[in-house]
């Protein structure tokens, strides 16, 4: 077989041959986007309201999920453990407003951005320093059986978290457009100076920001961990956000979601169909090089504000 | 005062971003060896001009000359620098991890040919070429009585050194038009003066062309040749001090009467 | 008193560039040259050239290299490993293809065509920066070490997929191989080390140092004096992967001996950014240190425990490494965002003034 069939000839044929199996690969990986939208979703809030890309959104997504399991592993049931996981998340951000960004204000992107990356190292080493390293099952009583559906073979824990990250956002929207902390967020969020002028308690903000974002790295990291086990590998997973996030611009919420599913389908359908002609695990790399590749058309992804430079 | 050769044209230069009108068919003349100021009131187009003249901005139509070359419209700012235009900026834009010699040093990197391998052995051009550019620097460094602070990391300095500082770099790569935009915002009375004494001075001793933004009427007319106004983005008056001094068009942009 | 400039006059400019200008300093270092070439291989065993200083030295070049371009020139890259990967298989394909090719020449072109990957990775610095940036260079990352993890070609078709350093002389001496001792190989990665830290030195004193530099702190103005940014950071992007591409070439001829590509996977990248910020954003001087405390801490946390009697499993070492690197990472860009070349520069000045307090 040649190398044009195998990149050009081969793919379609398999796709149009069996079109059913290539719906269910489509659904699968907008599942998987999902799940990259939702730890996606916690990077374009914290960015949003503060001006940090906060490298650690990935390992607090392990560090969520490894507090609640770990509790679990101990016998605490499930209703004591999720509150505790939750107060633990915003214990966290107030640690972190207090000892990393306050001291940090006004510094330059690049600092902050490091300074996440040193986070993201201590809560790695603080995680398993308190849990343990081994691989832990999460077990929530999620469903997980295959059903049919029009002929696909869907499964009821992909659903599920389908509808997690739908009902998310749906109150992220409304936490942010409908209420009195949101808009002082957003006041934050386009200028920080001015937003304390009139009054708003910055570090509140801050505090709260990463807050919620720590609550939305909780549940993905209960997708995450439901799905396949929580260990040290979901924060690699999670790091497949950040091409998820500058492939869709990272102010913009439905550019989290866009591009997470936009990379969840594509990886499949790279994997599935274009794996075999570049020797497979292609999933490992795609995402990045796609959002190379967009960025260097489009610098501010598909959905970012085009940030007009003053001199 | 000078030759009256035309050293730049800007003709019927328009810009606009968005729905908003930053310049509005401006023509300029700037003659070779003048002071030549542009004042309008704030958000007149004056800095937008100044982007627009050294490549940061293309304007949607209109052209540039510059000695007697038509500027291609894909020139990047630093082909512009290449041909010879230096500027310095309203808020310090200095490298501010790096000392004043260093800054200086920069202004100077139109002057040097030698090639990645000669840097890195520092040895035969790049090494003669180092000190030949310092030469020169330390030639600007005295003019501007700056050479206690050569060593000093330029973000430790007072505002008004930085503003100094970064007319040299400017003045470092030895340009034949020079664009100073708001040179003595924010200085007191004898920072000025030393100010005004050094573009005056920029223009005696180191023969290049300035044009300048300011704000501070009592030195715009001492110092410059012809004074350009700007208002709303179109051009309203150009001519000596005298004149635009009494020109009424002028006076009603800074006085606000309302545009009937 | 010792340390004092008193009548060292500089009469020409040249002297007043040198990269030590005042004389004790070059003294130390002259006194560091010799300690580290005649005295450390007499004295030092082989688990202290071997597990300490071959590696701390090969992590200081690549140390060295990201320094170039994330501390000179102010783009992060998270792509380290990746570059050193490229080293490594190209000196490898290259000598196992023409094993008569003198050792260092292998080196010098597996850092070439690091430098050439590294320029095709760079591309997109000009449009994009900073953060953005920092997720192309883990495009570079995973893509990299795919490729040489699933092409069989890059490791020979060796069933086990690893790739081994055959032996080869320099001058006669076995350097790299089972059978070359620890003190030549410590020897080699010295040399290596001091002639590349002088021509980065070298660089960074000279008008591209300064490009790179005006970049960093403010590529509008720079562009307006007639900096070419693109070309002014693809080169930066390009020596940087080429200190990057001799480091791991070093690392598996000199140092492993034979690796996989694991052995060059995302946290080396991470690895040597953090010798970056605690060494020193902006310092040669700095890389080598933060190498130094990066490669020595561990070997301390895990040995400490036994030498005050205390047993300490495996993985809690590993974890409380952890929680150091972090929270230093964030101390020192709170506190002392130059790093420990910082402090280390701080101390000198105290000294050159010492005892008078101004």
């Amino acid at each position: 077989m040649g190398f044009f069939d195998i990149w050009f000839v081969t793919p379609f044929t398999e796709i149009l041959s069996a079109p059913i199996f290539f719906a269910e690969v489509v659904l699968g990986g907008l599942m998987t986007g999902v799940m990259y939208s939702m730890v996606a979703l916690g990077f374009v809030l914290i960015f949003k309201a503060s001006g940090v890309f906060n490298f650690s959104q990935g390992i607090m997504v392990l560090f969520a999920a490894l507090t609640l399991v770990g509790q679990m592993e101990r016998g605490v049931p499930v209703w004591v453990a999720l509150p505790v996981t939750v107060a633990v998340m915003v214990a966290l951000a107030y640690g972190i407003e207090r000892l990393v960004l306050r001291p940090l204000v006004n510094q330059a992107p690049l600092t902050l951005l490091m300074a996440t990356i040193g986070l993201t190292f201590f809560l790695e080493g603080f995680g398993e320093l308190l849990w343990g390293s081994n691989v832990k099952r999460l077990d929530l009583g999620i469903p997980d059986d295959s059903f049919d559906f029009a002929g696909m073979l869907l499964n009821e824990f992909e659903l599920f978290a389908a509808l997690t990250a739908a009902v998310l956002v749906a109150l992220l929207a409304v936490l942010s457009q409908k209420t009195a902390i949101g808009r002082a967020l957003r006041a934050v969020a386009d200028d920080h100076q001015a937003a304390t002028a009139v009054g708003i308690p910055l570090q509140t903000i801050w505090v709260t920001v990463w807050s919620v974002a720590g609550l939305v790295a909780l549940v993905a990291g209960i997708m995450w961990g439901s799905k396949s086990g929580v260990q040290f590998s979901l924060s690699l997973i999670a790091l497949k956000a950040l091409p998820v996030l500058i492939l869709g611009g990272i102010t913009s919420i439905p550019g989290a979601i866009v591009g997470g599913l936009i990379i969840g389908v594509g990886e499949k359908i790279g994997e599935v169909y274009w794996g075999p002609a570049f020797g497979g695990a292609i999933e490992n790399w795609f995402a990045y090089v796609l959002a190379m590749v967009v960025l260097f058309f489009r610098p501010h992804g598909l959905f970012g504000e085009e940030i007009i430079e003053r001199v | 005062m000078g030759s009256r050769e035309s050293l730049l044209s800007v003709e019927g230069v328009s810009l606009s971003f968005g729905a908003v009108q930053a310049l509005v068919d401006v023509s300029i003349e700037v003659y070779g060896g003048e002071i030549l100021a542009i004042i309008g009131p704030n958000g007149a187009g004056k800095t937008s001009l100044l982007n627009v003249i050294n490549g940061v901005y293309r304007p949607q139509q209109g052209r540039l000359v510059f000695m007697g070359q038509a500027r291609p419209r894909n020139l990047r700012p630093y082909h512009v620098a290449r041909q010879g235009i230096a500027r310095t900026f309203q808020n310090v834009a200095l490298f501010k991890g790096m000392s004043t010699l260093d800054n200086l040093m920069t202004g100077r990197v139109l002057h040097m040919r030698s090639g990645l391998l000669s840097q890195a052995l520092y040895w035969g051009r790049a090494l003669r070429e180092e000190e030949a550019q310092r030469a020169y620097v330390e030639r600007v460094i005295n003019f501007l009585e700056i050479e206690a602070i050569r060593k000093t990391p330029v973000g430790r300095l007072p505002y008004g050194l930085q503003k100094r500082v970064e007319l040299g770099r400017a003045l470092a790569a030895e340009p034949r038009l020079l664009l100073l935009d708001e040179p003595m915002a924010g200085m007191n009375v004898e920072e000025k003066e030393d100010m005004c004494r050094f573009i005056l001075d920029i223009r005696d001793e180191f023969d290049i062309t300035c044009v300048l933004i300011e704000h501070d009427m009592g030195v715009v007319m001492d110092i410059s040749d012809r004074i350009v106004v700007l208002d709303y983005g179109r051009k309203i008056a150009d001519g000596s001090p005298d004149e635009v001094r009494a020109n009424p068009d002028v006076i009603d942009a800074y006085l606000g009467v309302a545009h009937a | 008193m010792l340390y004092r400039e008193t009548g060292q006059f500089k009469t020409s400019y040249r002297r007043d560039q040198a990269i030590f200008p005042i004389a004790q300093d070059r003294w130390c270092v002259a006194l560091v040259l010799v300690a580290a070439y005649g005295v450390v291989p007499a004295l030092a065993n082989e688990y202290w050239l071997q597990a300490v200083l071959i590696p701390f030295l090969i992590y200081a070049l690549a140390a060295i290299g990201l320094n170039l371009l994330t501390g000179y020139t102010g783009q992060l890259s998270l792509g380290t490993g990746g570059f050193m990967a490229v080293g490594a298989y190209t000196a490898y394909k290259l000598t196992t293809a023409m094993p008569d090719l003198n050792i260092v020449i292998v080196f010098l072109f597996a850092g070439i065509v690091a430098a050439a990957v590294g320029l095709v990775f760079g591309l997109p610095s000009l449009r994009i920066k900073g953060l953005y940036l920092a997720v192309t260079t883990l495009a570079a990352q995973f893509f990299l070490v795919w490729l040489f993890n699933r092409v069989a070609w890059f490791y020979n078709y060796n069933p086990s997929g690893t790739i081994t350093a055959p032996p080869r002389t320099l001058m006669g001496i076995m350097v790299t191989g089972p059978e070359a001792t620890a003190a030549v190989r410590y020897l080699v990665v010295l040399s290596f080390v001091v002639f590349f830290a002088l021509i980065a030195k070298n660089l960074v004193r000279s008008e591209i140092g300064r490009t790179w530099m005006a970049i960093r702190d403010m590529d509008v103005a720079a562009e307006i004096i007639g900096i070419r940014p693109l070309t002014t950071k693809l080169s930066a992007f390009a020596v940087s992967s080429f200190y990057c591409g001799i480091a791991g070439a070093l690392m598996l001829f000199v140092y492993l001996g034979s690796v996989e590509t694991l052995a060059f996977d995302i946290n080396v990248s991470f690895e040597v950014l953090f010798m970056v910020i605690i060494g020193g954003l902006g310092s040669i001087l700095g890389s080598i240190i933060g190498a130094a405390f990066i490669t020595i801490l561990p070997i301390f946390l895990t040995n400490a425990p036994h030498l005050v009697g205390l047993e300490m499993r495996v993985d809690l070492a590993k974890e409380i490494e952890l929680i150091i690197f972090g929270g230093f990472i964030i101390a020192f860009l709170i506190l002392e965002p130059r790093g420990l070349a910082r402090l280390w520069q701080i101390g000198k000045e105290k000294l050159r003034r010492w005892p008078f307090p101004y």
